[in-house]
């Protein structure tokens, strides 16, 4: 179990190195500005996902806090 | 190109010519507002769920704004108890207490009163501190006819390297009350004994660490690292562990189920996001958990978005998902056997794998607003005939498969 959650740390330090380099100047965000480019472009549809497989799967979250506590049974 | 002093100075001018005698008509809106209807049916008669759901962000200028949601979710059908099938008629209590239930030779027993309403509702405020951080602040409660829970969360979010970059960190703190029907059983004891407390609870924390960061003009990626630590009741007060007999593999009792009293999970979850040039967006994401309890996952999600002239987009969407089990899962215990101190036969902490598969379809206008269709199945399955099983239980289906259809109506307006 320990040597798994190292994993998970190193590869967080490994994605959070490196970023520098990449990007783009701020009058090139045209597209990157889209609400459908935003990471969550569908707030209610990931909500709804996330109450689905919570309830059907032994795992969840992520990507945030969706909110809400449930007894699914 | 060189341009001209004079040349750059014609064009200024046009520009702002162009700009004071065309004012911009932008319409003041208050609200963004998205409001969803979702039906989701598993076959054979077993969980239908109806949820419609509505949310708004205000924007009070400055970057600052005010969010809400609301859920309502009913609930009705029968989910699988955990028991296994006999090949006799069995007659049993319903774990809540109240009632008896008949299931025939070779079938699952399913809990038939399986009906709940839940409603849940949660706010949330977002402002920023200055040029490069902003905090957002938000609540969740939802209550059930036994259950209740409520939460509150701390984001703050940091932007480096001329915006291309946003790391975030957050806290989540949740506490779940729960009031079963029939009271909150004593675990691993039988049925017959109706050894129950009243009510129980538990409380949730978890943390958010991720990065954000901008690739080029058209892609961006994020990763996030979650940590989760449950305390308290995380039982499922419904859920069964048969005693089958030594020989004949047949059901002699049936006992409620006990899990730890702690978990302690950690994920891993990227995603990256890609606009083609003719606008078409490509999505994918992976999320890697473990924990604690012996489950491991990884969940693969993909979308295309393809899209059309006048705002049409059809959207397929694949969704590949597998875990194994968790230590304390057990299809039965047998009689033989000294009972555990945990055990659940409760599918969901079982070795399966899921496939989500479907598409959305909708339209996009230019003032913002969009409808939207989805049609989703969904697929899961795990090990129906596991070498352990011996007896009558090795004809029995000890992992049935659950086979669903997501319905989702989607319209999102200014308001």
């Amino acid at each position: 179990m320990t040597v798994k959650y190292h994993w998970l740390i190193l590869c967080a330090i490994l994605g959070a190195s490196g970023c520098s380099s990449l990007g783009v100047k701020p009058w090139e965000r045209y597209e990157l500005a889209r609400d459908d480019m935003l990471m969550d472009s569908d707030p209610v549809d990931l909500a709804l996902d996330e109450h689905i497989y919570f309830s059907k799967e032994a795992s969840s979250g992520g990507q945030g806090f969706a909110g809400g506590g449930c007894g699914c049974n | 190109m060189q341009l001209g002093k004079k040349k750059i100075a014609g064009l200024l001018s046009a520009a702002t010519c162009s700009l004071l005698a065309n004012p911009v008509q932008a319409e003041e809106h208050d609200w963004d507002i998205d409001s969803a209807v979702l039906y989701y049916s598993e076959d054979d008669d077993r969980v239908d769920a109806f949820e419609p759901v509505i949310s708004g962000k205000k924007d009070l200028g400055d970057e600052e704004s005010l969010s809400f949601k609301l859920v309502l979710d009913n609930l009705t059908g029968a989910s699988a108890t955990g028991a296994v099938p006999s090949t006799q008629v069995k007659t049993s209590t319903r774990p809540s207490g109240n009632g008896t239930y008949t299931v025939d030779p070779n079938d699952t027993p399913l809990d038939d009163t399986f009906k709940d309403t839940r409603v849940a509702f949660g706010m949330t405020w977002e402002k920023p501190i200055d040029r490069n951080n902003r905090r957002t602040l938000g609540f969740n409660v939802s209550g059930e006819y036994d259950f209740a829970s409520a939460s509150a969360n701390a984001l703050w979010a940091h932007d480096t390297n001329q915006k291309n970059t946003t790391y975030t960190a957050g806290i989540n703190v949740e506490y779940d009350y729960i009031d079963p029907v029939g009271g909150a059983p004593e675990g691993l004891t039988s049925m017959d004994a109706q050894d129950k407390n009243d009510t129980d609870d538990r409380t949730i924390v978890d943390l958010l660490f991720g990065i954000t960061q901008v690739i080029d003009k058209t892609s961006l990626f994020q990763v996030n690292l979650s940590l989760s630590e449950s305390s308290g009741y995380l039982t499922d007060p419904y859920k069964l562990v048969s005693i089958v007999d030594n020989t004949t593999g047949e059901p002699v009792d049936q006992l409620f189920e006990n899990r730890p009293d702690s978990r302690s999970r950690q994920s891993l979850f990227g995603k990256y996001k890609k606009m083609f040039a003719n606008k078409d967006i490509f999505t994918a994401s992976y999320r890697y958990m473990t924990d604690d309890w012996g489950i491991d996952s990884s969940t693969f999600d993909f979308t295309y978005r393809f899209k059309f002239n006048k705002g049409y987009f059809i959207q397929p969407h694949l969704r590949w998902y597998t875990q194994t089990e968790a230590d304390f899962y057990t299809y039965f215990l047998r009689e033989d056997e000294r009972v555990p101190g945990d055990a659940s036969a409760d599918y969901r902490l079982g070795d399966m794998d899921a496939t989500t598969y479907g598409f959305k379809f909708g339209r996009e206008f230019n003032d913002r607003h969009v409808w939207s269709v989805r049609l989703e199945r969904y697929e899961q399955s795990g090990d129906s005939s596991p070498s352990e099983a011996f007896g009558q239980l090795d004809q029995q289906d000890l992992y049935p498969d659950i086979k669903a259809t997501i319905v989702q109506l989607s319209y999102s307006f200014q308001w």
